[in-house]
């Protein structure tokens, strides 16, 4: 079996070049050339014109994740304090909603958040001011929260429900306050998922570019959005694009470094991330 | 006190998850001529029964569900194949393959759907194809749910004792059949998770879809042209009847689980 | 963990819940589990049949050709409309794929980029004279299209397709303001309307630079095909200014968002607006004083087009005075074929809004192509208005240069770390 190992994979690495590998590097040439094919910086220096965008979108990334975090891992901790069966059940509870199409969960939050729409109307209903809520920077961090959240809440619970409890006992004996407890055992045990959780909710947050279509009425542009714009949208120029894809890359990947240093190297036993 | 917060915690993550989607489910049942989307009209069925006049939809679930069958089934004969490979590779290799297979993950989707787009572009122009579509599409969702095949089968591999194939050799037995005969059932369970997780990814693609498309429609599609104007509530409907369906899935296969393990406690304690 | 890779984890846990026993697994469990999985598949399988029998039924009707055409432009059956392409489809056998774009620049996006091979698109004037310019249409054959006949000769041979070898008028329309007269009691008549900040957070705006633009440039009295740069990045000065006022940036969501008065005014096409004044009574449509913008969008066939003698079929059928009547009674759109108009509803017909007179139609301007650096500008400027003023490149430079500091405070803070552990 091991001397077929080479062959075995050959299929799978052609596969993989073609449609990965030669991809990017495309992105590389384009964000590297002009119309006629011909080397240019061009393309490179002006996508600090749209440095606005980067900054609102890892904002905005960053907010969702930090509030995704907030509201997942308490949730994760009470699932894993569930008994098996139950934890089963709210597993699958979470992930039940990614079954229906996105676009559409999202077009429903529309509904629900317009000026007219069902939460201004329940309100005015009892007696309370309505309160504008869609087509703000707002609106689309809640889409984004409301989308990725089971991302997080997922491997913060595979995580926790792992901690062995004779850990926490024994630090307890040892005098530990509840606070203690949960600052010096629960949440360095929990790293790799807080981790995962963030990088998960993070990456496609800084790069989506429907929520903010939808939930933020075109007037808060993402870096989603520009790449969009410049490949299928109103400003045909893949060029440019590609170099914006180019930047979103190299921030990603600096991300996924500084977080993989949180992590104290054991993802690498796994042999896979790049930094 | 504290289990009580714990509780309604936990209700109201449950609210914020699960409102739209019955605001969804209700809005299918909506009696409106015009299809609006927060005035309720009475009770109807009638966007189930438009529903399934609409050439337009049904053409798309019929494309999203042969992409997904052909990306899920390729994706899981090649990924599996592979995982053997790369299980039987030296150290720095096994890296090298890792970190390939990593890439799409860590990318983010839209860099992957445009680097895609871009692929399919040129070899169009180069090769003189017609243009993107079933292919191109095939070819995307393969190459995104590779990654998810090799790492589900992966870990089945590594907890698999490499002797027992090798037992099967001196004991006289062909290579392949060896390999159907004792591998296969062993790292089954892998290429399950492997072939299910690549089909519902498939079935949920949009960014990556929407730039690698032409002209086909899918699902995805089809809902995002959709909801640039207005969503038809026979999308709605349509929903609706995906997720009871997955619904009743995932009750059927819990309740079963609760049955096996309860029939597993009898005959224990038959036994006993 | 992995973005995805938690899909995995959390189908893993519902496989897990079957397979809970598997490693203690006896023969009895793995059969059980395989008839699970086999019926899966099996329900998978028993999908499919049913679907490919409709594929095989409609490859045996003839060819499809690919349609792509603006948002609700077309009557497709609803509200007692005739349904065109199954009407099409049932005349000819050629089976429509029909897919829409919501902007003019998007359209030749995809057509340029996107890899997609239509038979018949619809753009308006300035993007048809473009891809007349780039070699992008093909020449039509009017033989396959004798419906041409009944295009009003006021139509034929506009600027941007002189000749008239490349293209067929679809409909003809002007761009106007509509509001809502229940929140707007005062008469509108101008485009500063979109600019006061009585309407602020109820505002919509076109969500493509050009149509954008125009009612800047429109309000600061310039030509709407200016290519001098001072003026574009006046307009762009003007509708940054209007930015915080404007609720979104969208096309034919407007539609939706005026009718549900989530949205109090709004620039849009005639047509369109025709439709909801129809259906409202308190929607206005005006065209304002300072004048606007006249289109015409026609039907084209691109060269990448393999099945032209069908894509012409469709152009014809189209120009069928009956089918041009039933389709326009539902779009709302002009027709350029007064043959047309007596399938129409009357009052569609000497509807003002529907057909501008001539004092209005006095005022408008047509879009030209406009040069690849003004172009380019525009998409800069677009970009810059919506996304509230342009950057600096310094910021992204200190972006990643501060990301990459992080990155290497780490590592050198571990190493350190590391080095007095050892010592």
């Amino acid at each position: 079996m091991k001397s077929n190992s080479k062959l075995l994979s050959a299929p799978y690495t052609v596969w993989m070049t073609i449609f990965i590998v030669i991809p990017l590097l495309l992105v590389g040439y384009f964000a590297f050339t002009d119309k006629a094919g011909s080397f240019t910086m061009e393309n490179i220096l002006s996508v600090g014109q749209y440095s606005n965008v980067f900054l609102r979108s890892i904002w905005l990334g960053a907010v969702a994740t930090v509030i995704s975090l907030g509201l997942g891992y308490p949730f994760a901790m009470i699932i894993a304090k569930m008994s098996a069966k139950r934890q089963n059940v709210m597993v699958m509870l979470v992930m039940l909603p990614m079954w229906m199409n996105f676009l559409l969960r999202t077009y429903a939050w529309m509904t629900l958040l317009e000026d007219n729409g069902l939460i201004n109307s329940a309100m005015t209903a009892i007696g309370l001011p309505r309160v504008h809520m869609i087509n703000t920077a707002g609106a689309v961090v809640l889409g984004m929260v409301y989308n990725y959240i089971p991302y997080m809440i997922l491997p913060l619970y595979s995580v926790l429900t792992k901690i062995d409890e004779s850990v926490i006992q024994a630090a307890q004996d040892l005098g530990a306050n509840s606070v203690q407890v949960f600052l010096k055992v629960v949440v360095p045990l929990s790293m790799p998922g807080i981790i995962s959780g963030v990088t998960m909710v993070f990456v496609p947050a800084v790069s989506t570019f429907i929520i903010s279509k939808m939930l933020g009425g075109g007037g808060n542009l993402l870096i989603g959005d520009l790449i969009d714009m410049q490949f299928l949208g109103s400003a045909y120029n893949p060029n440019l694009g590609s170099a914006v894809s180019l930047v979103l890359m190299v921030i990603i990947l600096i991300c996924m470094g500084i977080m993989n240093q949180f992590d104290d190297g054991e993802v690498n036993e796994k042999g896979g991330m790049l930094l | 006190m504290k289990k009580a917060g714990g509780r309604i915690y936990t209700f109201l993550i449950f609210l914020f998850l699960y409102a739209p989607i019955l605001v969804l489910i209700v809005f299918s049942f909506n009696d409106t001529e015009t299809g609006s989307r927060a005035v309720w009209g009475g009770f109807s069925l009638r966007w189930y029964q438009k529903l399934f006049e609409d050439r337009l939809i049904l053409e798309a679930l019929r494309n999203t569900l042969l992409i997904a069958v052909v990306a899920a089934v390729v994706s899981t004969v090649l990924g599996t194949v592979a995982a053997i490979g790369i299980n039987g590779m030296k150290r720095l290799p096994r890296r090298i393959m890792m970190n390939i297979t990593n890439l799409p993950m860590v990318n983010p989707e839209i860099v992957t759907g445009v680097s895609l787009m871009l692929l399919f572009v040129s070899a169009v122009r180069i090769l003189g194809g017609r243009s993107l579509g079933m292919g191109s599409l095939m070819a995307a969702h393969i190459t995104f749910c590779l990654p998810y095949v090799i790492l589900s089968v992966l870990p089945k591999l590594r907890q698999m004792d490499p002797n027992l194939y090798e037992a099967a050799q001196d004991l006289g037995c062909p290579p392949v059949k060896a390999f159907f005969k004792v591998v296969l059932p062993e790292i089954m369970p892998g290429i399950v998770t492997g072939l299910i997780m690549a089909f519902t990814l498939s079935i949920d693609d949009f960014v990556i879809s929407y730039f690698t498309s032409g002209t086909t429609q899918t699902l995805p599609i089809y809902i995002y042209s959709m909801t640039r104007k207005r969503i038809s509530p026979e999308i709605n409907a349509l929903s609706t009847v995906l997720f009871a369906a997955v619904m009743v899935l995932l009750i059927v296969v819990n309740v079963r689980n609760l049955k096996e393990q309860g029939e597993a406690g009898k005959k224990l304690r038959r036994e006993v | 963990m992995n973005r995805r890779e938690f899909r995995r984890g959390s189908t893993l846990s519902v496989w897990d819940a079957v397979n809970k026993n598997s490693t203690s697994d006896t023969k009895h469990a793995v059969c059980a589990r395989s008839l699970f999985y086999g019926k899966i598949l099996a329900i998978l399988l028993a999908l499919m049949p049913i679907q490919n029998v409709n594929a095989q039924e409609a490859a045996g009707q003839g060819v499809t050709i690919n349609v792509y055409n603006w948002g609700e432009y077309i009557a497709n059956g609803t509200d007692d409309s005739m349904d065109i392409n199954a009407e099409f489809t049932r005349r000819t056998g050629i089976r429509v794929n029909y897919t829409t774009f919501d902007s003019n620049e998007a359209l030749y996006s995809k057509l340029v980029g996107g890899g997609a091979d239509y038979d018949v698109i619809i753009p308006s004037d300035y993007m048809v004279s473009r891809l007349i310019d780039e070699n992008m249409l093909a020449e039509l054959d009017f033989s396959n299209i004798p419906n041409y006949q009944y295009i009003d000769d006021s139509f034929r041979n506009g600027d941007y397709d002189p000749e008239n070898r490349y293209s067929v008028p679809y409909t003809w329309g002007v761009v106007g303001l509509f509001y809502n007269t229940d929140y707007i009691q005062e008469e509108i008549t101008s485009w500063s309307a979109l600019w006061d900040d009585r309407y602020a957070g109820k505002i919509l705006m076109f969500d493509n630079p050009r149509d954008s633009f125009a009612i800047a440039q429109l309000l600061l009295g310039q030509s709407l095909n200016t290519t001098r740069e001072s003026d574009w990045m006046e307009a762009a000065a003007l509708l940054k200014q209007q930015k915080p006022l404007v609720q979104a940036y969208v096309m034919d969501r407007i539609f939706d968002k005026m009718e549900s008065e989530e949205a109090w005014i709004a620039p849009y096409y005639s047509g369109d607006a025709a439709i909801l004044v129809d259906n409202s009574d308190h929607i206005r449509f005006v065209v304002p004083e300072e004048g606007t913008n006249y289109f015409v969008d026609a039907m084209c066939i691109p060269v990448t087009s393999s099945h032209k003698a069908e894509a012409e079929a469709y152009i014809n059928f189209l120009c069928d005075p009956e089918i041009a009547g039933a389709n326009m009674n539902y779009v709302g759109y002009s027709t350029p074929e007064t043959a047309a108009k007596a399938y129409m509803d009357v009052e569609m017909v000497e509807n003002p809004v529907h057909y501008p007179d001539a004092e209005i139609l006095a005022r408008t301007q047509v879009f030209v192509n406009l040069p690849e650096d003004t172009s380019k500008l525009i998409d800069k400027l677009w970009a810059e208005a919506k996304m509230g003023g342009p950057g600096e490149s310094a910021v992204l430079v200190a972006i990643i240069l501060g990301f990459l500091a992080v990155y290497i405070a780490i590592l050198v803070y571990k190493r350190r770390k590391r080095q007095r552990e050892l010592a």
